[in-house]
């Protein structure tokens, strides 16, 4: 693999034992992935940040580690809010070793948010290089703004934080991005009705899907709807990237189409049956966290109400700043607003028996996450059977 | 015999032990013990083996990512291998190796089923090297 100048000197270790270690890490995943040089990236988002996945070896490693990064880069959601956490009956202990982790990234210099949509805080273009862990962040931005980034580990991502670069391989290469199966979706939908089921599509598209890359046709969809589309095909499969003919930014530019590629159809009878009645005891939205719009849209279905089951909001710190007006609206209904964690990555959820999600991806994951049954619905279902 | 088999290095660094070798994959998290180096998988063909010191010889990693805080873990407990020798590797063994500072080839010009257990051997992660004292299995 082509290393410039500065980077052998960087792997001889003349900037620091960290640094040399880091950019080991980068030309052994080069050297995995066949990649032949390593390029600048925009920004860095992390996992391994919630001490229940990490552990007490993965925080010992922290702290072992003296550099900064060098692009801006952003945390996972953790186990718990960094505030307030004792509300939510987060043991005290859990809690110490969650904000050690937190420490160690500070001291790492990077920025004190954690969450699953950094594309909200960090400015993010198309054509942009990163290195992006979460799996419904990478879809995001890959697929809706057409930047290029793998799905990297924790280590990885770290590694392109501190030396700025990635292994040139996979998603990187256009060669690499072209659509290899088409999706289409029976039934006749309105445009509304389209937009609350966009989750349990992607929930059932990823299943088939896997590790390929889809083309949909014949949908027109918002972005927060691609969102929602996109976490629940990487969650159910392994979707890093998908295209919307006409839509996405990569399907416009190379006139993406599906001409010629196997198709599988997406049932209205299959969407239909994930939407079961069941009894739940807490309803939960924002996986991914909430956008400002997503936010609006709740604060409007909340107006006038008062929640009777518990009914949480999951968003990041920064989005809830810039939007504070709307976040009160949402509390004032006495739901839950609750920064920096998640339904799926935080133990306070394991307590309930029944959670009601308006998300794909969380439907896939609160089974084995939570140890609770998980329903879906439209969000205005979710608010409806909140405020009973 | 004295053999230098080539290979590519993925982890700098030399190490020297007895080959303990599988040919299959192993997982580091829940498969092998942080506080006692044993292989705990049920089923696997080094199953209640001591890697710390050895020169562990498998497919390739398998498993959660976790798995290369497990590789830290155990050097940080001095209960690592010695050096690794992967058939291919993959980012989980790979980046805990590195993160660990265990050397670390893959890649061996010799198949793994035809290195014997218990062979004295030296893994040079910086020139992509393994010299192996002994006899080759048969083909």
């Amino acid at each position: 693999m082509y290393l410039d100048p500065e980077d052998e000197r960087i792997l001889q270790g003349e900037f620091g034992e960290t640094r040399q270690k880091m950019l080991e890490i980068l030309t052994a995943l080069g050297k995995v992935f066949g990649a032949e040089k390593i390029i600048p990236i925009k920004s860095a988002q992390v996992s391994g940040a919630s001490y229940k996945t990490i552990g007490e070896w993965g925080l010992r490693w922290l702290e072992s580690l003296q550099a900064k990064v060098v692009v801006p880069t952003v945390l996972n959601p953790i186990g718990m809010p960094r505030d307030h956490w004792e509300e939510l009956g987060i043991s005290r202990e859990f809690a110490e070793k969650q904000q050690a982790i937190i420490e160690a990234y500070r001291r790492l210099g990077v920025k004190m948010e954690c969450t699953c949509t950094p594309y909200y805080l960090q400015l993010t273009q198309y054509g942009d290089h990163l290195a992006w862990a979460e799996s419904s962040a990478v879809v995001y931005a890959n697929s809706v703004i057409g930047a290029r980034t793998n799905r990297e580990g924790g280590p990885g991502a770290l590694a392109a934080a501190i030396i700025g670069k990635t292994p040139e391989y996979g998603l990187h290469l256009l060669a690499n991005r072209r659509p290899q199966i088409a999706v289409t979706i029976d039934g006749l939908y309105s445009p509304k009705q389209l937009k609350d089921i966009y989750g349990a599509i992607g929930y059932l598209a990823g299943k088939q899907v896997g590790n390929r890359i889809p083309i949909f046709s014949g949908i027109r969809a918002r972005r927060d709807d691609l969102k929602a589309l996109g976490a629940a095909m990487a969650a159910t499969g392994a979707v890093g990237l998908f295209h919307v003919e006409g839509l996405t930014p990569e399907a416009r530019i190379f006139k993406f189409g599906s001409a010629g590629l196997e198709e599988i159809i997406i049932e209205q009878s299959e969407i239909a049956a994930l939407f079961r009645e069941m009894e739940v005891d807490v309803v939960a939205i924002g996986c991914p966290h909430c956008s400002p719009t997503e936010l609006e849209e709740i604060a409007r279905l909340l107006e006038g109400k008062t929640v009777k089951k518990p009914l949480f909001i999951f968003s990041s710190q920064q989005v809830l700043r810039e939007n504070r007006k709307t976040a009160e609206k949402i509390a004032r209904s006495g739901a839950r607003i609750v920064p920096d964690t998640c339904m799926v990555v935080s133990p306070f959820m394991e307590r309930y028996r029944a959670i009601m999600v308006d998300s794909g991806k969380a439907l896939a994951y609160v089974p084995d996450m939570c140890g609770a049954m998980a329903r879906i619905g439209t969000r205005e279902e979710c608010i409806r059977t909140a405020v009973g | 015999m004295f053999l230098i088999i080539r290979a590519r290095g993925i982890s700098k660094g030399t190490g020297r032990g007895e080959l303990l070798v599988s040919s299959e994959p192993i997982s580091f998290l829940s498969g092998v013990d942080p506080d006692s180096g044993i292989i705990m998988e049920s089923g696997h063909s080094l199953r209640g083996e001591h890697i710390n010191g050895k020169i562990l010889a498998f497919t390739h990693g398998k498993g959660s990512t976790v798995g290369s805080y497990v590789l830290y873990a155990l050097k940080r407990n001095g209960l690592a291998p010695a050096a690794i020798i992967n058939e291919e590797a993959e980012p989980i063994v790979a980046l805990g190796a590195i993160m660990a500072g265990i050397p670390m080839v893959d890649r061996p010009e010799v198949p793994l089923r035809r290195l014997k257990n218990g062979t004295p051997v030296v893994v040079d992660g910086d020139r992509g090297e393994v010299e192996y004292a002994g006899e080759l299995e048969g083909d």
